[in-house]
């Protein structure tokens, strides 16, 4: 097997042919792919579970000047710490990825499709340039798809290049139109105002490989999966203190402990829900979901066995955010620096109760005033720490945590 | 630098432009290209990108600037970047970040004076459940242990010496 692909249970997207789902697709008009879509209840995969139907809905509303072109990009920028799903589908499922693009392409009146792949899985590149190729030979890109005429799409694939930030995805249009990866304010929305301010839809990864289920075997069926307000089955990928690492897929609303006993992580001292951007759930919580209604994630789940250091953890994370905040907004540039030096001061064993007091109301701040998703989410990890293991962190002596 | 050198690079960086378009869009692909070939995008190239272009070097700059992958000072012909981030982080990469100084000779964020690699820290490279995880230059190495350093640098050495042995002959 593919050593990029470390799949633990079989995926559903193994029982999908490519190829059926466009074909399904085919056979209905924009606006039943579209409601096909909004009626399987898919959220945005890559963890902030945006109704994709509704997202596809208003790129497909939005006008375009004669001429100009709207763009599906598929955000494969997977850089959420904990995450590598996407390295998976894009290693073993690649054509129904594309094939995703294809029919959001058809459904909202694209003509270019661009892959934005993240610079450290750059050596995937040859195999999914070999993809597109293959698929334009088979007549499923380029002009006239499936023989019909007037429906032309091709993508092209851009790399991206070590910036966590470009995940955002305004940030990921800035870096496809040449500029820094600076979050822009949103509204406009991409689906008004994306890439050369034209209409856009970004997804990600495996959003897109699960549209390719739905038109294939239904909405009713991928409904019919998970939870009401989380429908379908969903990617993780778990790493940490456990006997089997790799991807699994689960239905959604499955519980922390659950998930565990499958893993090998069973008697796990907390869990990190979400990557550095998530939260920590501690062992007395493992009995919450993992779905939108409770803790939402984008598939990233690290597991800390016992005898870990949890502020280690959080100082870890913490450096994180230091290295990848954009700097264009204070709450984020200055606050993550901010609480890294108060992971520091715990370290020493110098923080009073006080000025740990400070550093969550400076997280609050940094929540509500960041510009984008990564500074807002910056603190999770740090304020879930402090609130389940602040009797760890607190009047610490040299030496006396060590992982 | 000298000047035929320079006219070289000016050539290159005009086909570069040819082929991926006279446009702000066209900036990364372009420095990508540049960042592959001589392992970073120095302040020259900078400035006849722009001028192609047509934008201004500090916008260059800027972006050169910004992204973790593109580099405005020389770097190593191999860059060895090991993940930092938490997962790595709990397979114990300090160790082996520890052998990698050990091996090279140089601290995290150098470059060996022979110019042959530099070792950075990368953020999570998306190997969490194979880790310690090493990217060198487009290569992925995976569950990487101390012993093994060695192994991947000498394997970087012998592809520096045919590289060099092929220039030798050309």
């Amino acid at each position: 097997m593919n050593p990029l692909n470390s799949k633990k249970t079989p995926l559903t997207f193994d029982t999908i042919e490519p190829g059926t789902g466009l074909k399904a697709a085919m056979t209905k008009s924009r606006a039943d792919i579209i409601g096909e879509i909004a009626a399987s209840n898919l959220r945005g995969r890559g963890g902030a579970g945006f109704p994709t139907g509704t997202k596809w809905n208003l790129a497909a509303a939005a006008r375009i000047a004669p001429g100009a072109s709207k763009f599906i990009v598929c955000n494969a920028d997977e850089g959420e710490p904990g995450t590598f799903k996407d390295r998976v589908l894009l290693a073993d499922y690649a054509d129904l990825v594309f094939e995703g693009m294809t029919i959001a392409a058809r459904a909202v009146g694209a003509a270019k499709g661009i892959l934005y792949l993240r610079g450290e899985y750059v050596y995937m590149r040859p195999h999914l340039m070999g993809v597109l190729h293959r698929r334009r030979q088979a007549g499923l890109l380029g002009p006239g798809i499936c023989g019909t005429a007037g429906f032309d799409f091709d993508i092209e694939i851009r790399m991206g290049a070590g910036a966590y930030v470009c995940g955002e995805e305004t940030a990921l249009i800035e870096s496809l139109e040449g500029h820094r990866g600076e979050p822009r304010n949103r509204p406009p929305f991409p689906v008004d105002t994306g890439f050369l301010g034209q209409p856009t839809v970004v997804n990600n990864v495996e959003t897109l490989a699960s549209v390719t289920a739905i038109l294939a075997k239904g909405a009713a069926w991928f409904k019919a999966i998970g939870t009401d307000r989380s429908a379908g089955f969903k990617l993780f990928s778990i790493s940490g203190d456990c006997a089997e690492p790799g991807v699994y897929e689960f239905p959604l609303g499955l519980t922390v402990r659950e998930l565990l006993d499958k893993v090998g992580g069973t008697g796990a001292k907390a869990v990190q829900i979400g990557g550095a951007s998530g939260t920590c759930v501690p062992a007395s919580e493992f009995d919450r979901r993992i779905a939108f209604e409770d803790v939402a994630t984008g598939g990233s789940i690290i597991v800390f066995g016992q005898g870990r250091d949890m502020l280690h953890v959080a100082k870890n994370f913490m450096e994180f955010f230091v290295e990848e905040s954009c700097g264009q907004c204070t709450p984020c540039r200055a606050g993550n620096a901010k609480l890294l030096g108060g992971i520091q001061m715990l370290e020493r064993g110098g923080c009073s109760t006080a000025y740990l007091q400070e550093l969550l109301a400076l997280s609050e701040t940094m929540q509500l005033a960041s510009k984008c998703g990564l500074g807002q989410s910056g603190p999770n990890a740090f304020v879930s720490i402090v609130k389940h293991f602040q009797d760890e962190l607190l009047g610490r002596t040299a030496a006396a945590h060590v992982t | 630098m000298l000047v035929s050198q320079q006219q070289k690079l000016q050539e290159e960086i005009r086909g570069l432009v040819v082929r991926h378009g006279r446009s702000r869009a066209a900036l990364m692909p372009i420095l990508q290209e540049l960042q592959q070939k001589y392992a970073s995008v120095s302040d020259f190239a900078m400035q006849v990108v722009a001028d192609e272009l047509g934008i201004h070097p500090a916008e260059v700059y800027g972006v050169v600037s910004f992204y973790a992958f593109l580099h405005y000072e020389p770097k190593g012909r191999f860059q060895i970047r090991l993940c930092q981030t938490i997962s790595c982080d709990l397979a114990s990469k300090s160790r082996v970040a520890r052998q990698l100084e050990n091996e090279l000779g140089i601290a995290f964020g150098e470059t060996t004076p022979d110019g042959r690699f530099s070792l950075e820290w990368a953020s999570c490279l998306g190997m969490c459940d194979q880790g310690p995880a090493l990217l060198v230059n487009e290569c992925v190495y995976t569950k990487v242990t101390p012993d093994q350093v060695h192994a991947v640098i000498d394997d970087c050495r012998q592809v520096f010496g045919a590289h060099a042995a092929q220039a030798v002959h050309a």
